[in-house]
């Protein structure tokens, strides 16, 4: 890790597609900024990218990354950061590809706690196959597949990451350009899952939710008197449906992470170029 | 094979067999004998009818036979169940105490022996012991030392504390001396030798996971499924001495996605699973192989599909193991042939991987996994074991990889397909991978020379390994014979016993046991000199032998069986006569 290293050093030279105004560029200025202020650099970043719009991230990102398939970017983050503890592990993706395709392994990568970061872009829609509804979309949204409103309730992932004993549950916003990086920061620095819900507006296929409305409804926890240490203030504000904060909806400071639990700390790359020395003994226990 | 010994214990699930049945054969192994035993269960934890077969003999025994000389009944239905296997002098040892026994009688040229087991369990400490009271009674009646049974109860009841051992060891003896009182040994015609040789005894997921550790595998991720759940036990618990770990998923998708994740940081990284969890991973697997990461995904087949019979035998997944997934996948599948295999096989799929940057399929099937074999120690060989990580970049030569722009190229389109690797952490090395079609840099493109390039590349790994690795098959019997039979996985055993049935019969065959499935031999040499090819595989529509018949443009013989139980050496010997076409008697 140098500690020369600047957030520019992380775009790659591709240009992003996404379209002018998309949430995601703010989003993914955020994530580097977080990662250069934390001293990472490149080459010991990994970043882990799902389908969709927000899936392309990984592209425009310079490090090591996988864009993997839809919907199981956290299994690999995951495995990553249990064979290589030493690398910084980030995880992103879309609402469609967190919260539906992915749920179950959303939910299991709480209560794993592995240390790492996982930061969903959330639109509230599904972009990059052009507008159907999404597991976060409002139950009166009207799309292609939902011409009178998908008429059901929309998950709340953030209750979801509380339910499943989440260590560090945020919100964020991806044009308050300095309290997203803020936010994505104390994620990283957070000992466990540091998770990061962000509204990242598509500009595109949601009249909706809109930068405008964010803007204007949006309630930064900072300005409360909000004890993000307070379980039970957390649940509150995050079942509170009609309201959108932002900032960290609840910490747990004394978390121990999955890694530090089961001591993985070698880098298991490193293997000798034979069977171990002792592994005849592995052959005498079948004696 | 006069010396042979067929025993089995049957009853319900729940009742301990399996563990009665792995301490007889762990005794018989520790007194120097060969072992290879077998199970009969159905998927049901408790209730319904299970037995643990465990044949023995001097000489190495490789597969089961139709043939029982002493048979454990705890229920009528294990008689019922066996009728067909038991035979003049079988010996039927049961509780005739015991209700459900009561009315019970040996079939005609059987013996009838029956001994209070519950009873005598209870005075030597409790009637959860009936099972070691008729071990003790069979040592007995084979006139086996029965001190060969204290150290296996010591390996399997040490940890509960030494007077559960003593209990046990006492249980065997008032099993012995019930028989020794009540009848006379000289009546039953069984005297097992003992040797003073050392055997190991393990099953075919021991050995994968013992393979998989061997060869430098520092993290598994698998999700339960019977019969490969054995592979992620095995491990947990061993492979953290190593630095290693592994993780129950919480499901298959996500463990190869994890396996994947580990196996792109650097690891050597395997999942196991059985067909239904194989399904499940097609999509990532095309990913493995479009992002040229190396990793091994084990599949232990049984019976499908959907959920099938999922304690039963089968070899089906061939097809989906060729040709699963969407698009076209280059891919190895390596399959194993016994339970010794299954450690040098995995060892070689992480050598293939990793040489390659592919995905390997490392197969195994239900009659390999749950048989325990015994075998000498020095056949799992740990200084042959050899780790070859293929074309990894350290950072002092980073730079010979990098393009104008400073930029590694991760797909560089190399000669041989192989490109060369960094793993993360690698100063200058940083890049990305995906399952996208890219270029030499990892990015995404729709270039159509670009795709073409890529295409080629990825597919050249496969030919490229086909000329500089070999793809050989093991060769049994008689390299002259008119009759050429082929198999694959677990069949060899069963096939190589049949193959002495058969010169008794005086038919000679040639038989080729191939482990290579993709890329595999080509026959069509020995299929040409050949009068008649059989081809011997557990499932019902010859999937071997439809790519046999692909790849030599000659039509095969079938022998196929499907009911969910694996060959017998007398019964594949009998289908193998009867498609000849001077079918021959075989005497067994
Ligand atoms: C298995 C599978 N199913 C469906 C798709 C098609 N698909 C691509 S992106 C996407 C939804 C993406 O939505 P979201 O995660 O919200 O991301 P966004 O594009 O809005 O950023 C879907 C359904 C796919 N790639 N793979
Ligand atoms: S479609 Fe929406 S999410 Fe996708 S790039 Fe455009 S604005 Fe962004």
């Amino acid at each position: 890790m140098s500690s020369d290293v600047r957030f520019t050093d992380f775009k790659s030279d591709k240009q992003p597609t996404w379209c002018p105004g998309c949430g995601d560029f703010g989003t993914m200025n955020g994530m580097m900024k977080a990662l250069a202020n934390t001293g990472n650099d490149p080459d010991n970043t990994f970043v882990v990218a799902g389908i969709g719009c927000s899936g392309k991230i990984g592209t425009y990102m310079h490090s090591y990354a996988l864009h993997g398939v839809h919907g199981r970017a956290l299994p690999v983050g995951i495995g990553v950061k249990s064979a290589n503890p030493d690398l910084e592990v980030m995880v992103s993706g879309g609402d469609g590809d967190g919260y539906s395709i992915g749920a179950g392994h959303f939910v299991h990568a709480v209560r794993r706690n592995m240390d790492m970061t996982y930061v969903v872009m959330d639109n509230r829609i599904y972009g990059l196959t052009k507008g159907q509804f999404s597991p976060t979309s409002r139950e009166d949204f009207e799309t292609a597949t939902s011409p009178d409103g998908p008429k059901q309730e929309p998950v709340n992932p953030k209750a979801l990451a509380m339910a499943a004993g989440g260590s560090f549950v945020a919100q964020s916003f991806s044009s308050d350009a300095q309290r997203h990086a803020e936010l994505v920061q104390q994620a990283i620095e957070h000992d466990g899952f540091g998770y990061v819900n962000v509204y990242s507006p598509c500009v595109t296929f949601n009249d909706v939710d809109t930068y405008d409305y964010f803007r204007d409804t949006i309630v930064d926890l900072d300005e409360t008197d909000h004890d993000s240490n307070d379980r039970d203030a957390a649940l509150e504000k995050i079942s509170d449906d009609d309201t959108e904060y932002m900032g960290v909806l609840y910490q747990d400071d004394e978390s121990v992470p999955y890694n530090e639990r089961h001591d993985l700390d070698s880098n298991m790359a490193d293997i000798p170029d034979g069977a171990p020395e002792d592994a005849t003994d592995l052959v005498r226990e079948f004696y | 094979m006069p010396d042979d010994l067929n025993w089995a214990i049957g009853g319900e699930a729940g009742d301990g067999i399996n563990s009665t049945g792995k301490i007889f054969a762990q005794a018989l192994s520790r007194a120097g004998r060969h072992v290879f035993t077998s199970k009969d269960f159905a998927s049901r934890i408790r209730g319904g009818y299970t037995a643990y077969k465990v044949r023995s003999s001097t000489a190495q025994v490789e597969s089961v036979v139709d043939r029982l000389d002493i048979l454990i009944a705890l229920t009528q239905r294990t008689v019922e169940e066996n009728m067909d296997e038991l035979h003049e002098g079988s010996i039927i040892i049961y509780d005739g105490e015991r209700t459900m026994m009561e009315d019970f009688e040996a079939p005609e040229g059987m013996i009838d022996l029956p001994v209070p087991l519950k009873s005598l369990a209870e005075d030597a400490g409790g009637a959860i012991m009936q099972n070691i009271v008729a071990l003790g009674a069979a040592c007995e009646v084979a006139n086996f030392p029965i001190e060969n049974l204290d150290e296996a109860l010591e390996k399997r009841f040490g940890n509960k504390g030494q007077s559960i051992v003593e209990n046990n060891k006492e249980a065997a003896r008032l099993g012995e001396e019930h028989v020794q009182e009540e009848y006379d040994r000289d009546d039953f015609g069984y005297d097992v030798e003992t040797t003073d040789s050392d055997y190991v005894l393990l099953n075919g997921d021991e050995a994968i996971g013992m393979g998989a550790i061997a060869a430098g595998c520092r993290f598994y991720s698998g999700y339960p499924i019977t019969p490969a759940t054995d592979v992620m036990e095995y491990l947990k618990g061993k492979i953290e001495r190593y630095g290693g770990h592994v993780m129950q998923a919480e499901d298959e998708l996500s463990a190869i996605n994890m396996a994947l994740g580990a196996a792109r940081a650097g690891a050597r990284s395997m999942t196991a699973t059985s067909g239904p969890g194989i399904d499940l991973m097609a999509e990532t697997f095309g990913l493995v192989a479009t992002s040229e990461t190396p990793l091994v995904i084990c599949d232990v087949m049984r019976s499908g599909p959907s959920t099938g019979m999922p304690t039963k035998q089968e070899q089906g997944d061939l097809d989906m193991l060729l040709y699963g997934g969407h698009g076209e996948i280059p891919r190895f599948v390596v399959s194993a042939t016994t339970v010794a295999e299954c450690f040098h096989k995995t060892v070689e799929a992480f050598n293939l991987a990793e040489k390659y940057q592919t995905p390997v399929y490392l197969v195994a099937d239900l009659a390999l996994s749950v048989t325990e074999q015994t075998y000498e120690p020095e056949e799992f060989d740990m200084d042959a074991v050899e780790v070859d990580r293929g074309k990894l970049v350290e950072e002092s030569d980073i730079d010979t990889w990098l393009n104008d722009k400073d930029q590694f190229q991760p797909h560089f389109p190399a000669a041989d397909g192989v490109s060369p690797r960094t793993l993360p952490g690698t100063s200058g090395g940083a890049h990305m991978t995906t399952g996208l079609e890219h270029d030499e840099l990892g990015r995404r493109t729709e270039d159509t020379d670009v795709r073409i390039e890529q295409v080629d590349k990825r597919n050249q790994k496969v030919r490229t390994a086909q000329e500089e690795e070999e793809w050989d098959y093991r060769e049994f019997g008689d390299e002259d014979a008119d009759t050429l039979v082929v198999s694959w996985g677990s069949n060899e055993g069963a096939m190589r016993e049949a193959i002495g049935f058969l010169e008794e019969a005086d038919v000679s065959v040639r038989f080729l046991s191939v482990p290579y499935l993709f890329p595999r031999p080509d026959l069509s040499e020995e299929f040409e000199e050949a009068e008649e090819v059989i081809v011997v595989e557990c499932n019902a529509t010859g999937q071997f032998a439809d790519v046999l018949e692909h790849d030599t443009l000659t039509r095969v013989k079938r022998i196929n069986k499907y009911n969910g139980v694996q060959f017998k050496a007398d019964e594949l010997a009998e289908r193998i006569t009867e498609k000849l076409d001077t079918p021959q008697e075989v005497p067994t």
